[in-house]
Order: structure tokens, then sequence, then C-alpha cells
């Protein structure tokens, strides 16, 4: 499990407008990447765009190549779904299916699937996902409650294990901790240092220190002016871009002088 | 000041509504008693439900049909329109659904006798020749179409707009960041409104088809010309049958005023009211059941 993505001179497109332009970038397997930026620069439709969920809009589209291993992931014939049931995402701010408890929001993904399977092998699955998400020992009694009567944390590691059930390949977070207080926070960033022994993970964040503590590498994305498409300006070792950048840019950035 | 005033508005609001409910609930009863009661042999509530029951039962089978035909097309519609067709197509369908709802009862009514009615007549015929051995299908098939199965359908027709704008409006609220969830999880479209658009819109179809169904009880004008009345028969297909709405609508200007038969005509308005009352309680138990996984919290 886990794979690398490659992107290829990637542009990205909301029907006319071009969002994000000219992305070249490789990411390892089992490694955390994160990307920084201001607001608007591009980071986050980037990152959509790695399990084509930014074509939830419509005119959305792209043009390049995106490999995950060596599979382009936007060659013809290609469905999207399938793509989403690889890559996961965990979303900015949690969102557990509110209809359906505990143990239900754990299996949704796998019963996508249509797989049928015994209770035991659910019970099993919906161990090992919470486990995996460090939540177990605190909802174990209460498997059948609401997800969202959770804390704002544990319904993130919530959605955590709910993608992790599927056994994606790569799992994309989108400022899964903006939402959270600084304990949570941390049991989430936590979280991330484990789950990168077994898949690779890509982390949009707008809390420096946090790409600092949680990343091997940190891609930094600026954009030139408004309307203007976003670009990754620097891709580097996350030590090189916070302690000695090549671009002035970059530098300006993690160094505060904007953003 | 402004405070006080608009809470005591609010108030006279609220209590306007309950004390209309109850007027109407004590005239209703007031004025049935002589339904049920004669001097010289004092209760006859036998005789009045021996009245009463075939007219509930013609209702309920004549909501009932508008209903089974007319919620999976409504939501349907309301799905194609939330989430299918492009934003332009959506607008104008939802303008043509909503233009059902302003059609007058009255020309329902003339449609569904004068059109719908011998349309379905070779319908009928087939339904007999092939399904007889059911006892919905069994009775001789009528020839003028003027059946509770063609009212069901003129009903099912009327209230559609209603179901289809409340589910569409329902339908749009569905948090955006739950139809994410689904889609991120590799659901296709249709698994994304499964998972995450109906149980969210749960509770606002159910509102939905219960508002339909109190217009489907209710509607006098489409199932008075609709209905040739009879008696109370299983056949859908074949002449027979009548609503409370329809009776009440038929029989009340040829009722003495003070005479037992009008009575008896507002003593079977009161049973309307009793159903319409116990199907909105029951909508609402059936919604409030829920209520920790609604989302609401």
């Amino acid at each position: 499990m886990s794979k690398s993505i490659t992107a290829k001179d990637l542009n990205v497109y909301y029907g006319d407008f071009l969002a994000v332009e000219g992305v070249n970038i490789e990411i390892a397997a089992r490694s955390v990447t994160a990307f920084i930026g201001p607001s608007g620069c591009g980071k986050t439709t980037f990152l959509r765009s790695l399990n084509r969920m930014h074509e939830v809009l419509p005119g959305a589209r792209v043009e390049g190549q995106l490999l995950l291993d060596d599979d382009d992931i936007y060659a013809p014939g290609v469905d999207p779904v399938s793509v989403r049931a690889m890559v996961g995402m965990v979303f900015q701010r949690p969102n557990p299916f509110p209809t359906m408890s505990i143990r239900e929001n754990v299996l949704a993904g796998y019963k996508l699937n249509g797989a049928r399977m015994s209770r035991s092998d659910a019970d099993g699955i919906v161990e090992s996902a919470l486990r995996g998400a460090n939540l177990w020992n605190e909802v174990k009694d209460r498997l059948d409650r609401p997800g969202s009567g959770l804390s704002g944390g544990q319904q993130q590691r919530l959605c955590i294990a709910r993608t992790v059930a599927v056994k994606p390949e790569v799992i994309l977070m989108d400022e899964p901790c903006s939402a959270l207080d600084p304990i949570s926070t941390l049991a989430i960033e936590d979280l991330i240092a484990e789950l990168q022994q077994e898949y690779t993970i890509v982390i949009v964040t707008h809390n420096m220190q946090q790409a600092a503590r949680v990343s091997q590498n940190t891609a930094f994305f600026n954009i030139a002016g408004s309307g203007k498409p976003g670009r990754m300006i620097e891709y580097a070792e996350t030590s090189t871009i916070f302690n000695n950048p090549s671009n002035q840019q970059t530098e300006r950035y993690v160094s505060g002088k904007f953003g | 000041m402004g405070d006080k005033v608009f809470s005591g508005l609010a108030l006279l609001a609220g209590v306007a509504i309950l004390a209309t409910l109850v007027f109407v609930a004590v005239f209703l009863s007031f004025n049935s008693v002589g339904a049920v009661y004669r001097e010289e042999e004092g209760l006859i509530i036998r005789q009045f439900l021996q009245y009463a029951y075939p007219l509930v039962i013609g209702t309920l089978i004549a909501s009932l049909i508008a209903l089974l035909l007319a919620t999976p097309v409504a939501v349907g519609v309301a799905l194609y329109i939330s989430h299918f067709a492009p934003p332009r197509l959506s607008k104008s369908i939802g303008y043509v659904i909503d233009l059902l709802a302003a059609i007058p009862s009255v020309v329902y009514g003339a449609w569904g006798m004068s059109f719908l009615g011998p349309t379905l007549v070779p319908l009928y015929g087939w339904l007999h020749q092939h399904l007889s051995f059911i006892p919905l299908f069994a009775g001789s098939p009528s020839q003028t179409g003027r059946t509770i199965f063609t009212a069901g359908v003129v009903l099912a027709v009327m209230i559609l707009p209603i179901i289809t704008s409340v589910c569409r409006e329902i339908f749009i609220q569905t948090p955006k960041l739950h139809e994410e969830a689904a889609l991120a999880l590799g659901a296709t479209r249709w698994e994304m409104i499964t998972m995450a658009v109906f149980p969210f819109a749960r509770a606002g179809i159910i509102s939905g088809v219960m508002l339909g169904l109190g217009r489907a009880l209710g509607e006098t004008m489409a199932v008075a010309l609709v209905l040739s009345p009879g008696l109370l028969t299983a056949s859908l297909i074949s002449a027979g049958n009548s609503t409370i709405p329809a009776e009440i609508a038929l029989g009340f200007p040829e009722a003495p005023p003070g005479s037992e038969r009008q009575a008896q005509l507002i003593a079977i308005g009161l049973v309307l009211f009793i159903i319409t009352l116990i199907v909105n309680m029951t909508a609402r138990w059936i919604v409030s059941r829920h209520k920790e996984f609604s989302g609401a919290n």
C-alpha cells in the first residue's frame, strides 16, 4: 500500500479560469508533505485535484499529467470514483455523517464496495480503523451512538478512521486542524506521524509551525495577484524551506513578512 | 418596548391558531350530535358508523393511490432538479412544477372526468382481463372511467407539486460537507445521494408527503367531479366508492338546515378532521423518533 504522486506540468482550471499553473512535484510514498502559502494561492485547489474532488464544481478540469505511481489518474476512461477510493480525503471541518452511528460512520466507505461481510468481520474493521485513528479507547463503549455527539477533535479522528477503513493509498488532509483546539490538534498531529508508516500523506495547512512539526517535505504556493493563477514557488525538505529557502518569496512568507 | 410588542403579537398569533382549532372542533362536535343521537332511540352510533366507514375507507384508498403514485415521482423530480439537471434547466422545470400547483382543482376535476377517465378505460379493461383474480381488479370495469383509481391519479397530479417543492428545498440544503464526505470515500453520485442527501432530507420528505396527504384527504372538487360515487367496493376499476369530502360537497346543498342528514354530514366532517389530525401527529412522531441522529445537534 501507499503510492507516490507525480504531477507533470499540471494546470487546474475552473471553466476558463486558470486556478493553478504548471505544477511539477514528486511526492514520495510513506511521507508527509505539507502545502503552505497565503489564502487563495491554489494549494487547496491543487490538493483537491489529487483525488479529482475539485470536479464536484461543474467545469473543473486539468491539463498535464498526474501519476499515482505510474498510472495517470486523469487518463481517459479513468473513473473519478475509483480514484477517490484510492486517495482518501479529510476535510477542514469534521464531517461525520450525522444520521449514522460511530460504527456506521467507520463502515460507510467500506459498504460502498457492496462487499457483504459478517458481523465479526465488520467489528474487526471498525476496531482496527478506530485504533488506527487513536479513537478506539474513547468510543469503544458507545459505538452505536451518533457520531455527531463526539467532540470536534474526536469527530475529526472519526473522519480519519472512516478514511483509513477503506485502505487508501494516499490520504489528503485539507487544514484538518483549523477548526480544533490545541489539544485535539496535538492528537491529530501525533496520528499523522503514525499514519505515515503506512500511507502517503499530503496536508494543506495555514499553520507554519504545524507544517514544520509534521512534514518531511514542504511545498510553498503563492499567487502573483488576484485573478492570476497560483503557482508552486518552491518545494524542498521542510527544514530547508523554513531555514534556508532558495526563493525570496518563500523566505518572506516563512519569516512572516506577508501572508 | 419593541420586544414587548413583538412578543405580544407572536403570542396573539399563537393563541389565534389554537382558538380557531378549538372553535372548529367544538362547532363540528356540537353540530354532529344529531347524527349519533335520536330522542326516541337514544344513541345510534352503530348506524352512523355503518354510514361512515365506507366513506372513510374510500377516502383512504383514494389518498393512498395518490401518495403511492406521486411520492416516487416527486422525489425523483426534486432530486433531478437539485442534483442532476444543469442549472438553467432545473430552474425551468421548477417553474413548470409550481405551475401545476396553480391550476384550480375544479379544472383538474373536469380534466379527470372528461379526458383522463375515458383514456384509462382500455387500461381498466386490460387489468380486468388479466388480473381479475386480484380483488382490486375484480368487478366489471367502468365504461366511463370515472372510478376511484382515476380519482387517485388526479389527486396524485394535484399533490405532486407540494411534495416536489418541499423535497427540492430540503435536498438543496444538504450540507456540501456531507456530500463531499461521501464522494471522497469513493461514492458514486447515487451512493452519495443515499448516504448524504436522503438521510438529511428524511424528515423533510415525510413532512412533504404528509402535506400532500393532507391535501389529498381534503380534496373536494376534483373527486366530486371525477368519481361517480357508489357503494364501497374493493374493485378500483369499477364505479363505486366515495370519499368524505365528495360526499359532503354533493350532499350538503340538499340537506335541510338542522336536519339529521346535515348533522350526519358534519359528523363525517369531524371524522375527516380526526383522520387528518392523526396523520399529522403520526408524521411528527416519525420525524422526532430519530431526533438524535438528525444532525440538528
